[in-house]
């Protein structure tokens, strides 16, 4: 009985392995963007009509602490921070503006095929911590992924509407590039080597994306004129939306106010 | 059937040694999931493509646990081949086969999880399986202890407080309450659940134990092993709220508190204790009272 046991389970075991090995999650550089967005005309700007979008990220009431990151555990990066780090979760700007909120036009756009720009996003870990902490991509738009820390990073795209994927990255290894074919607002980056690590992305269908600075401000460009709903997504403090309309070569403003 | 078996220190002692050893990788274990740890080697078996990477940050805890686990399968293998060749009793052979079979699943489990970016089935059944693979350990070098060998003092099931079969309950909703506590910690299920269970589990537990105490406490066995079981439920209770209530003091942190995995990952192992203690005290009772409707 144990050697027949013993035999079924060595002749089932490397079955299992293969299923775990086949169907784990592939990282693939090239994704083809899917058959229905083939059909629809390519994005263009006409810049006879195109108008700005241009606003605000208010955040009232007291702007909360957040934590200092406690890396003794791991010399190597606690030895590139000389002030203590803080947590990028919730960051008030100076002028009482929220940082790193993405904002993008939700609705309101005409359908169209918006082909990937020549240029790479990049995503750096540097000191352990992921710079920038909030940015936006094109679908299909090359992100580039570096390590310039002298660690060992693990970078796992916590997508949901992508396929999710967990690679490591040795110190000065080969640059990574990465492609995300589905519109995805927002998920997080996250290392499991420095669990404090997080940067967030927001994949988009269309160029018209921005991220709110130091100064809380954002602008986005090229939009043709329309009625459109924009969304300001922040990682903690949620999504809110508007209404605005682009007149023909028009700068329409809008603000957001997060906070009590 | 223990008449021709021969009590082999060595071997019981060797048997204590794996029973420690799962412990620690329970321990290395909890580690992995509390320090969110899982991913941070993300291949599987080598780790950034060797036996041995840096041990630095999360890769401590993951490459660890994987040493640890490594260690445990090779004892396990060691304790397999020695009750094959030297052990009597048949089923207590098998045992061991069934444990090295375990501890293979659990390895691959292991390396699935990880592969497979942690869904939550697999870590929740690589956590259920851990606790239950310890429970064999135990009950291995309970069965090859000179104690068990000198044979049972065998006394009638009282009809007052009969607990055959309540013994029997205690270590299945034991099982339950730790695959619900997996669940919950592998974020498939709300904690809510693993918390209503628990005093369910602790009160049969409690239930069982005052029984042994009021109508049995002349068997200095079933006395003891009825003792060990409720303290060590009593104490895996405090820890349960103690790291329930780090968990809700820390859940705006933006990494692992020492004091919350500290106290969780006592949680998941004295988890393991639990149920290798309810284990034990089932064996016990079943082998030393003899049942109501042979009397
Ligand atoms: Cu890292």
């Amino acid at each position: 009985m144990p050697e027949w046991n013993l035999k079924r389970f060595f002749g089932v075991a490397p079955l299992l392995l293969l299923a775990a090995c086949g169907s784990s999650p592939q990282p693939s550089t090239q994704t083809s963007s899917s058959a229905p967005a083939a059909n629809l005309p390519e994005g263009k700007v006409d810049p006879a009509t195109a108008g700005t979008i241009s606003g605000k990220v208010l955040f009232q009431g007291e702007a909360p602490v957040m934590p200092v990151i406690d890396m003794s555990s791991n010399p190597n990066c606690e030895r590139q921070h000389p002030t203590p780090f803080r947590a990028e979760t919730v960051v008030v700007n100076p002028n009482k503006t929220l940082r790193n909120v993405y904002i993008h036009i939700k609705d309101g756009l005409t359908p169209a095929r918006w082909a990937p720009p020549a240029q790479t996003a990049k995503l750096d870990q540097n000191g352990c911590v992921y710079a920038p902490h909030m940015q936006g991509i094109l679908e299909g738009q090359d992100l580039e992924i570096l390590n310039s820390d002298p660690v060992n990073h693990n970078v796992h795209a916590e997508c949901q509407k992508n396929p999710a994927w967990n690679e490591s990255q040795a110190p000065r290894a080969e640059h990574k590039f990465k492609k995300f074919s589905n519109e995805e607002t927002i998920f997080p980056f996250t290392c499991s080597v420095h669990p404090w690590m997080r940067a967030w992305i927001g994949v988009s269908k269309h160029p018209f994306f921005a991220v709110t600075g130091p100064d809380g401000s954002f602008r986005i460009e090229g939009v043709p004129p329309g009625t459109y709903t924009v969304e300001a997504i922040h990682e903690k403090l949620g999504a809110k939306e508007g209404k605005l309309t682009v007149a023909p070569s028009g700068a329409a403003t809008i603000e957001f106010t997060y906070g009590s | 059937m223990a008449a021709n078996s021969v009590y082999r220190p060595g071997l019981n002692r060797w048997s204590i040694l794996l029973s420690v050893c799962t412990l620690m990788l329970v321990v290395a274990g909890g580690l992995v999931t509390s320090r969110d740890a899982g991913l941070s080697v993300p291949d599987w078996p080598l780790s950034y493509g060797k036996l041995m990477p840096p041990m630095e940050g999360g890769i401590f805890y993951e490459h660890g646990h994987r040493m640890i686990a490594t260690m445990v399968g090779m004892f396990t293998i060691v304790s397999m081949v020695w009750l094959a060749r030297t052990e009597k009793r048949k089923w207590l052979r098998m045992l061991g086969v069934a444990a090295l079979l375990a501890v293979i699943t659990q390895g691959i489990l292991g390396g699935m999880t990880v592969l497979l970016l942690l869904p939550w089935w697999v870590s929740t059944s690589h956590a259920t399986l851990a606790q239950l693979f310890f429970s064999t350990t135990v009950a291995i070098s309970m069965f090859t202890s000179a104690w068990w060998l000198a044979g049972p003092t065998v006394t009638k099931e009282s009809v007052a407080a009969p607990i055959r079969r309540l013994s029997l309950l205690a270590p299945i909703l034991v099982v339950c309450q730790l695959a619900l506590g997996a669940a919950a910690r592998h974020k498939a299920i709300g904690s809510i659940y693993h918390i209503c269970g628990s005093p369910i589990v602790a009160g049969v537990i409690l239930w069982l134990c005052l029984r042994i105490s009021l109508h049995y406490s002349q068997h200095l066995e079933l006395r003891r092993a009825a003792l060990t079981l409720a303290g060590i439920t009593f104490s895996q209770v405090f820890l349960g709220i103690a790291a329930y209530m780090t968990r809700i003091a820390y859940a705006d942190a933006v990494q692992p508190m020492p004091l919350m995995v500290t106290f969780t990952v006592l949680h998941v192992a004295v988890g393991a204790l639990t149920l290798a203690s309810s284990v034990a005290l089932a064996i016990i009772v079943r082998r030393n009272l003899s049942p109501l409707e042979a009397a």
